[in-house]
């Protein structure tokens, strides 16, 4: 069985962010990249498959030459091989383009199952795994927090609101995996020296054959802007009756969070 | 300085496992283990799990292939936990087994080593004693060949690890005096006559233990000598070259985080107005502490290049370790004199730093000994 990971090369939220001049996009001079942490689980999972039943596992990402660094990372944690899908026009995709090239990058591996992260963190968007099953029409199971292969059937257990449900799934499917699902393993440096020799192929978006359209933006980004620290504080006196009140009404008419 | 003719990807990928490792296993408990003046027995299986004990030894005894460099872009990053205690209690291995690995025959290399990469057993390195630190070549512990065994008696002191140490390799006299008569003996601490006589309370290194060994009547069967009779000294020599670089590569690592803790505080804590970075004088105390950091730094990568291309460079080493040593102490001086009453304070880091960092002009051999040993060499 060919298992395919899709991981992501984000920045380290601990990084210190800034915004370029435009408006539009990140600094990225001074930001540490790795995998986003949720692909780190999607890539143990896998794993943890493939020493359990045998597969191949493939991570497959998007991005520039640079992606392979956290390709390696998922080698070495013990993924066999590597596609990145890289080259003029992937920096200026939108989940949409984004989700259609991995779904092609996905169907020229024959993957029968596709685990990724839930989402990635840096722009949270919760799309490209969902639109990869859609477009490949496959059966799909997000936030997942537990995961067996019974057969051809995937059996997986959901979080929801408050409690989890179980899932039955017919392969192929996409799964988005939740980070209690698992402890990725710490690559260990024989296996480091591993990957350095297995293989990562490089596919452009003309390989993979995709339309313009396909390519074509789904939503328009206006401008980008730092979150808001707005610090202020009020020092609320009274008995706790008055108090309380006096903290509530602070919270929904004042600071308009309640 | 990026220093890619040392580092490339693999010790990149090495260096994220350990940062990994760190974050989940060490930083959360760290302040604890600091308070307790110990960390858990389980943290050598972790780390030995996770491929860090083993790293630079034979696979064949349980250890992980590596060059030089992955060994010191490894202790670069432990030392960023801020620690440099942890560091030297985790790994003191690497100070106890490369006498055993070099000198041991393949039967005592089985028996003692794998336990120790796999984290199930605690080597610990013992040379120093009461009356002998620096002059290693008068030890007075005494090793009696009796049939199968030596009786050994005498004590050990200021040894790392030693308060539960599995095994202590140790410098005994069997012979005359001087250096021609000092072997060295594997004492396992389970042997009757062996006993840890204190814990000895220190300034720094308080995640680390550091005990007082005494050995009265300890009989050690004679399978445990590593190498010939009487000729330990070369081994001990031969093992402080591995010790001495890897502290110079402490020193350096833990000035850096030092000044990058320094350099932050310094952007975030005002005075007059200002943040203290304004203030010219600042500046120029961090460039100071940069400058001297990079240049040891570029100094050790060159002296470890020199030891895996199979030089013996031991007036180098000894160079390299009195440099770092000298450039972290001032550095770790300056870090808290930039933090003000608060890099007196045990919250913040540099407070920990200055304690931790003090004993490594110390240990390995002092810098007045590893000037006598460059003046030797130098042939004054
Ligand atoms: C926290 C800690 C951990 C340690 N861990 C270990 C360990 O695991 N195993 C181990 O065996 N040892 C260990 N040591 C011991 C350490 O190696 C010794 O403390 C060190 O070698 C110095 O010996 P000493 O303390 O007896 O000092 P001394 O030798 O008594 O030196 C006192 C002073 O005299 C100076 N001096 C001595 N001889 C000369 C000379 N010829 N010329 C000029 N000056 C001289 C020294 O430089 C020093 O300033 C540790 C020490 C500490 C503090």
């Amino acid at each position: 069985m060919k298992i395919a990971v899709l991981i992501k090369r984000v920045p380290d939220t601990a990084s210190v962010f800034a915004i370029n001049p435009d408006q539009k996009s990140v600094a990225t001079d001074k930001l540490k990249f790795v995998m986003s942490p949720y692909d780190e689980h999607a890539v143990e999972e896998a794993i943890k498959l493939k020493e359990a039943n045998g597969a191949d596992v493939v991570v497959v990402s998007l991005g520039p030459d640079s992606a392979k660094e956290v390709m390696r990372t998922a080698l070495a944690m013990g993924a066999d091989e590597g596609l990145l899908v890289t080259g003029a026009g992937t920096d200026s995709l939108t989940s949409k383009g984004v989700a259609e090239a991995l779904a092609a990058a996905v169907k020229s591996i024959g993957a029968e199952l596709v685990f990724a992260g839930k989402q990635a963190v840096d722009d949270d968007a919760s799309q490209v795994a969902e639109r990869v099953a859609e477009l490949l029409e496959m059966a799909h199971a997000s936030v997942v927090t537990k995961f067996e292969l019974n057969g051809g059937t995937a059996v997986v257990n959901r979080e929801i609101e408050g409690g989890s449900y179980t899932l039955e799934l017919p392969l192929p499917a996409v799964i988005t995996i939740e980070k209690g699902i698992n402890t990725p393993r710490y690559p260990t440096l024989p296996n480091i020296m591993k990957a350095k020799k297995k293989p990562i192929a490089e596919k452009s978006l003309a390989d993979l054959g995709l339309s313009a359209e396909a390519l074509a933006p789904g939503v328009v980004l206006e401008s980008l802007s730092l979150p808001r620290q707005n610090r202020r504080n009020h020092i609320i006196d009274g008995d706790t009756p008055a108090r309380v009140n006096e903290l509530i009404r602070l919270l929904k008419e004042e600071e308009k969070a309640l | 300085m990026r220093y890619g003719e040392y580092f490339n990807e693999t010790h990149e990928q090495m260096r994220r496992s350990a940062r990994k490792f760190i974050e989940s296993e060490i930083a959360p408990y760290l302040a604890d283990w600091e308070d307790a003046e110990l960390f858990p027995r389980e943290l050598y299986a972790k780390a030995a799990a996770a491929g860090f004990l083993g790293l630079g030894y034979p696979e064949e005894y349980g250890g992980l292939e590596a060059d030089i460099f992955h060994r010191i872009a490894m202790t670069e990053e432990f030392i960023r936990t801020g620690s440099i205690g942890l560091v030297a209690g985790l790994f003191s291995l690497n100070i106890a087994i490369p006498p055993i690995l070099a000198m041991g025959t393949p039967e005592q290399k089985r028996r003692f080593i794998p336990p120790v990469l796999a984290g199930e057993k605690i080597a610990a390195l013992g040379i120093t004693e009461p009356n002998a630190g620096s002059d290693v070549a008068n030890i007075e512990t005494r090793a009696v060949r009796d049939g199968g065994d030596y009786v050994v008696n005498g004590a050990k002191t200021f040894i790392t690890s030693g308060c539960r140490a599995d095994f202590v390799t140790a410098a005994v006299r069997t012979g005359g005096p001087g250096f021609e008569g000092i072997s060295l003996l594997v004492i396992e601490s389970g042997t009757p006559g062996f006993r840890v006589a204190g814990k000895i309370r220190k300034m720094g290194w308080n995640a680390s233990d550091t005990a007082e060994l005494v050995f009265e009547d300890c009989r050690v069967p004679a399978a445990n000598l590593i190498g010939a009779e009487n000729q330990g000294f070369m081994a001990v020599m031969q093992n402080f070259q591995d010790e001495r670089i890897s502290m110079a590569v402490m020193a350096h690592a833990a000035a850096e985080l030092a000044y990058e803790t320094a350099l932050k505080y310094t952007e975030e804590r005002s005075a007059f107005n200002r943040p203290i970075r304004a203030f010219q004088v600042t500046r120029h105390k961090l460039v100071d502490m940069a400058t001297k950091i990079e240049a040891a730094k570029a100094f050790n990568y060159k002296v470890a290049a020199s030891i895996a291309a199979g030089e013996y460079p031991v007036a180098e080493v000894s160079m390299a370790k009195n440099f770092a040593c000298e450039v972290c102490d001032k550095v770790a001086y300056d870090a808290v004199q930039l933090h003000g009453g608060y890099g007196y304070a045990r919250e913040y880091l540099v407070e920990r730093i200055y304690r931790d960092t003090r004993i490594l002009s110390l240990g390995g051999g002092t810098t007045e000994i590893m000037k006598e040993i460059i003046a030797k060499y130098l042939q004054y």
